[in-house]
């Protein structure tokens, strides 16, 4: 059994894997936290690893989990939560180490860099026995590592010392020793490696990994220096007083692993080398774990942790199975189109294509016989999910075949097939691996840099993936441009100017690559792809591309335009500057911006009227330069509870962004965020929490363009002498009317989003990702603010429900089925290119993707329908004719001897 | 053989006609009977017959002026009936018309296949009725009869079944009499200006 956290910026689970499949016994997810959680485990043999021997039924495996201020004890048979203990109310401590005894649990940890604590805590109940707390003489780098039982060691802020923490029974004591005084020759920056070993510590300095023995006396000594060496493991006890630890040496594309005794340094248990995917990056981590072989000797295997967070476990030399745990961090989605099919195949294909197709059929014919063994079986499987249509690698007809391309936190981008979930290709971007110049490096999104329509036969669609080494707005910021079918990296660039906003523009150029925009923190706009045409492009445009910033911390919305080239020392003419044109300042002391949406820039919106039961229309506000946003009352940003009704209230406002116009301002009284909304055609739907009465509402709003009511005569239409097609402007000044109206909705929600099609007919459902980790589709119809009391018939008719106080939740309506999507974060819809199906790909730990028809697929035939059949009638029908005919002229012909 | 012999068979001949062109008409086709007729023998020629000299006591004079009276008051009936028929055919519109009427107010308002069936039946009859007004009274055709009335007023009827199908399609809302069946295809004004942005990626 083995316990893997990865260890999510968001949140993290803890989930138990067999060693032999890899297949998942249970996952239990800890409170999340925008701050890492800790995940420690403890139990009677060593930490992480839970001997295979110990998974009978044993009432001290008790995992010990802290996230959020708590610390959870966890029954690690079913993952049930035993005893919480807060530690919240006490300081800020960050539990970093639990040491457990018979009946008594000590969790150790620092508050703030220096400021070390010990509380001791009954095993059974939780409850707090005694604490103690002490102030190192320097602030503290990195993790604290425990050595033995009650030492721990941890580097000072210069990394020049290392301090040893003795606890015991609850009493801290502490010593310091320089690195110097250990190796003389260092000149790099030392690391302690979090890898348990007993009285012994594993520090990196430069490209060697030094193993340090902590005395009885909390001395240290220098114990062996490793070369190259990428992870080290546990240590692992094999019998009495022997321990195991491995660690890996990187050599080329080959791995070597070696175990070896800890006490004895000179022999190995075990030296394995092996070839890994060098998409996988380094080895991050590595946990080993033994059996007995047949000849009474020990056998170890090895779960590795890679760098792009997939796990390998690896057992006499091979890779037994591996797991893509990376894409339980999807940090953006983008979608591909399949390559065309192309016509004509080369000989030697069909040549197998024909010895293959002989060997289905006999498998075939086996299975139907029923003598197939149950090999033949699983091949006959296989070879019915191969050659289904599903999984095939060219576009079809209805485009329900898409790539879905999702990028990890890992900087991994992967190729995700629709049809079967399989991974087509998958890419470890170098500019987001972790190098010297860029520490910690993060992928931030995903575009559609070229989907090309015109040569959709030669040439393959690109992405652009968006990164930065680091967090901060500041650091620099690296672009790579990936071939969406074989997945190799066409071109990377690593920005000179860092990243703030990256704004795609509806602009391609004769290559059809998007021309997107790039704004710097020091206001400046940047033309990708740097070639003389996009810059023509935008000079045509120049005066008419326009865009804002959401400042949430200020509570200001900036519109800007662009104004000129750069003035730098060098002229560079794809860098230009901008003028702020308007800002919204909301008022600090009773505002503050907690959502922000826009419309989808690639939804198609079929018409601009609604018409209404009485023939009359109604003109939607259709715009693409349109914002909602949500502002709350300072005091009732915080979690539901904490603010009183009195004190809690939420704005909303829809925003041109072009103007700055406020087009529509509300506000609900008594009530407070978190806001999710989804914007759409001329719409807005908006769920938040109800104070008063204790209940989460969703509303919606529809906007309409007053200033075209007046098209009402027929005749105009007729002549086609209207100009409700010709291109309007922002700065005509419409005028806008809204109906809004807001119904009770029973669950909390992770995310909100709205089917997409093709061509904008279809109705429309809002897909929304409940708190139960499940994706709900519901009718936009329930949120028509037209819904009355009492419809009348034509309104009946029209398809308008009587109006109730809270939305229903029809069970059947989930379109995950009694599937989870285990923590749930986002909700991607992609038109399908056949009207009536919208794609879902939702993602969290788990990943889902369906299919779904709003209005029901009324413009295709379902798949069970007999085309035999109809075919047969019609032959049947032709028939039937030329008898019919035949017969006639004979009649005729009769008739007229008469 | 005798020339009255011959006029009898003479007459016996057109009222033959006369009675085929009648069921031809309740038929409703409008077309002489011209096809059902495989031979004739034409007996009016006499001129054999004048070498021959006339029997005493005969004076072939009266019998010829006696003749000519005889088939212009033939003539006149037949055109009066002709005239008369053309009426009835003109009229016939008016029961289809109350028929049309009742059966679209069997019918109802709502659109399905039943009301769509007889409202498109009930405009395609009278166009096709239209269509043909010259073939359905040229049995009719004689100098004699003006058939310029009953033509009208057979147009006029067609019209107005015409008109009741229309009625009918409006009131099922199939017209395209009201804006919103002009606008519910338009797609939305395209936009001059663009902008995008947000909040700033973090």
């Amino acid at each position: 059994m083995q316990i893997s956290c990865p260890n999510l910026e968001i949140q993290a689970y803890l989930s138990i894997r067999n060693t032999r499949t890899g297949r998942c016994c249970f996952r239990f997810m800890i409170a999340c936290s925008n701050l890492a959680n800790r995940i420690i485990q403890t139990c009677p043999a060593y930490p992480v690893n839970i001997p295979h021997k110990n998974l009978k039924a044993d009432k001290d495996d008790l995992i010990l989990v802290f996230g959020k201020g708590s610390l959870h004890a966890v029954s690690g048979i079913d993952g049930e939560v035993l005893w919480r203990k807060d530690f919240a109310g006490e300081s800020s401590i960050e539990v970093s180490h639990i040491i457990q005894s018979t009946d008594k649990i000590y969790a150790a940890g620092f508050v703030g860099s220096s400021k070390f604590y010990v509380y001791g805590l009954n095993a059974d109940t939780g409850k707090l026995l005694k604490d103690d707390h002490t102030i190192l003489p320097c602030d503290t780098f990195g993790e604290l590592l425990s050595v033995s039982g009650d030492k721990f060691v941890v580097l000072d802020k210069m990394r020049s010392k290392i301090l040893t923490i003795n606890i015991k029974n609850g009493e801290i004591s502490y010593k310091q020793k320089l690195i110097s005084d250990l190796i003389k020759d260092s000149s790099g920056q030392a690391v302690i490696l979090p890898s348990r070993l007993p009285e012994l510590f594993a520090l990196r300095i430069d490209s060697h990994v030094l193993t340090i023995k902590v005395t009885n006396e909390d001395d240290l000594v220098l114990v062996d220096k490793i070369n190259n060496a990428a992870a080290v493991s546990d240590a692992l006890s094999i019998s009495e007083g022997q321990h195991a630890f491995a660690f890996i040496q990187h050599e080329g594309s080959n791995i070597h692993l070696f175990v070896k005794d800890v006490n004895d340094w000179n022999g190995d248990l075990l030296k394995e080398s092996i070839v890994i995917d060098h998409q996988r990056g380094n080895i991050e981590k590595i946990f080993i774990n033994n059996y007995v072989r047949t000849d009474r000797s020990y056998g170890f295997r090895a779960l590795m942790v890679m760098e792009d967070h997939s796990l390998l476990l690896v057992q006499q030399g091979e890779i037994v199975w591996s797991r893509e745990d990376g894409l339980a961090s999807v940090v953006d989605v983008t979608t591909s189109e399949l390559p065309v099919e192309k016509e004509g195949v080369s000989v030697a294909k069909v040549e197998q294509n024909l010895f293959e197709w002989l060997k289905g059929h006999v498998l075939k014919l086996k299975g139907t016989l029923m003598i197939a063994s149950p090999e033949d079986v699983v091949a006959i499987q296989a070879l019915r999910l191969r050659s289904s249509e599903k999984s095939k690698m060219t576009r079809d007809h209805n485009g329900f075949r898409k790539l879905l391309i999702v990028l990890t936190r890992a900087g991994k981008v992967f190729a995700l097939h629709t049809g079967d979930g399989r991974v087509v290709w998958s890419i470890l971007l170098h500019t987001l691996r972790k190098t010297e110049v860029c520490e910690h490096p993060v992928g931030l999104n995903i575009y559609q840099w070229q989907v090309p329509h015109h040569h959709a036969l030669d040439e393959n669609p690109s992405i652009l993936v968006v990164g930065r080494c680091g967090p901060s707005l500041a650091a620099p910021a690296a672009l790579s441009f990936i071939d969406a079918y074989t997945g190799k990296e066409l071109n990377s660039l690593r920005l000179a100017h860092t990243i703030a906003q990256v704004i795609p523009l509806p602009y391609t150029d004769s290559t059809e690559q998007r021309l997107h925009l790039i704004i710097d923190t020091d206001q400046h706009a940047y033309l990708y792809p740097r070639t003389p045409e996009a810059i023509g492009i935008l000079q045509r445009e120049f005066s008419n591309v326009y865009w804002y910033s959401v400042e949430a911390d200020n509570g200001i919305v900036r519109g800007h335009a662009l104004k000129s080239n750069c003035i730098h020392q060098i002229v560079d003419e794809y860098c230009f500057d901008f003028r702020d044109l308007w800002s919204i300042v909301f008022p600090s002391e009773s505002e503050k911006i907690i959502a922000t949406v826009t419309r989808k820039s690639n939804e198609v919106v079929h018409t601009q009227a609604k018409v209404m039961t009485d023939y009359d229309v109604m003109y939607k506000y259709v715009s693409n330069n349109i914002l909602f946003v949500a502002n709350a009352a300072p005091k009732a940003t915080g979690e539901i509870g904490t603010a009183t009704p009195e004190e809690a209230w939420l704005v909303i406002y829809i925003i041109d962004t072009v103007t700055g116009r406020i087009l529509h301002r509300m506000t609900h009284h008594g009530c407070q965020g978190p806001v999710h909304a989804v914007f759409s055609e001329n719409w807005v739907v908006y769920h938040y929490f109800n104070l008063r009465a204790h209940r989460y509402e969703v509303s919606v709003i529809e906007v309409y363009d007053q200033s075209r009511a007046d098209n009402k005569d027929v005749w105009k239409f007729v002549l086609g002498k209207h100009n409700l097609t010709s291109p309007i402007s922002s700065y005509y000044r419409p005028e806008i009317t809204t109906k809004s109206q807001s119904y009770f909705f029973t669950h909390s929600v992770k995310a909100i989003e709205v089917t997409l099609t093709s061509k904008g007919i279809t109705s429309k459902q809002l897909l929304i990702g409940t708190i139960g980790d499940q994706v709900l589709a519901l009718d936009k119809r329930f949120l028509d603010p037209r819904r009355t009391l009492n419809p009348s018939q034509a309104e009946k008719e029209e398809g308008i429900i009587p109006l109730t106080d809270s939305l229903p939740i029809i069970s059947q309506s989930y379109i995950t089925h009694s599937l989870k999507v285990e923590g749930l974060r986002g909700i991607v819809t992609v038109p399908a290119k056949l009207e009536s199906t919208s794609l879902v790909f939702a993602y969290g730990v788990d990943l889902f993707f369906t299919q779904i028809a709003p209005s029901r697929t009324y413009d295709s035939l379902t798949e069970d329908f007999s085309y035999a059949l109809l075919l047969l009638t019609i032959v049947a029908l032709v028939a039937a004719i030329f008898v019919t005919w035949v017969l006639s002229e004979r009649k005729d012909l009769q008739e007229k001897w008469k | 053989m005798t020339t009255t012999q011959n006029h009898v068979v003479l007459r016996k001949a057109k009222l033959a006609r006369i009675r085929k062109q009648r069921e031809s008409m309740e038929k409703g086709k409008g077309v002489m009977g011209s096809g059902g007729r495989r031979w004739a023998v034409d007996l009016s020629d006499n001129s054999t017959s004048r070498d021959i000299p006339d029997p005493p006591g005969f004076s072939r004079a009266s019998l010829d002026q006696d003749d000519s009276t005889l088939s212009r008051q033939k003539k006149d009936a037949e055109s009066n009936w002709k005239a008369q028929k053309a009426w009835e055919v003109a009229q016939a519109p008016l029961k289809n018309l109350l028929m049309m009427g009742f059966m679209m107010w069997m019918a109802g308002s709502t659109v399905h296949l039943f009301s769509i069936g007889i409202t498109f039946s009930a405009l395609w009859q009278p166009i096709s009725a239209l269509q043909s007004v010259g073939k359905i009274f040229e049995p009719y055709k004689d100098n004699k009869v003006e058939l310029l009335g009953p033509k009208l007023l057979f147009i006029a009827l067609n019209l107005g079944g015409l008109a009741l199908g229309v009625w009918k399609l409006n009131a099922l809302g199939l017209l395209p009499t009201h804006t919103s069946d002009w606008v519910s295809s338009l797609p939305p004004a395209q936009e001059v200006e663009f902008s995008g942005g947000g909040v700033n990626l973090g």
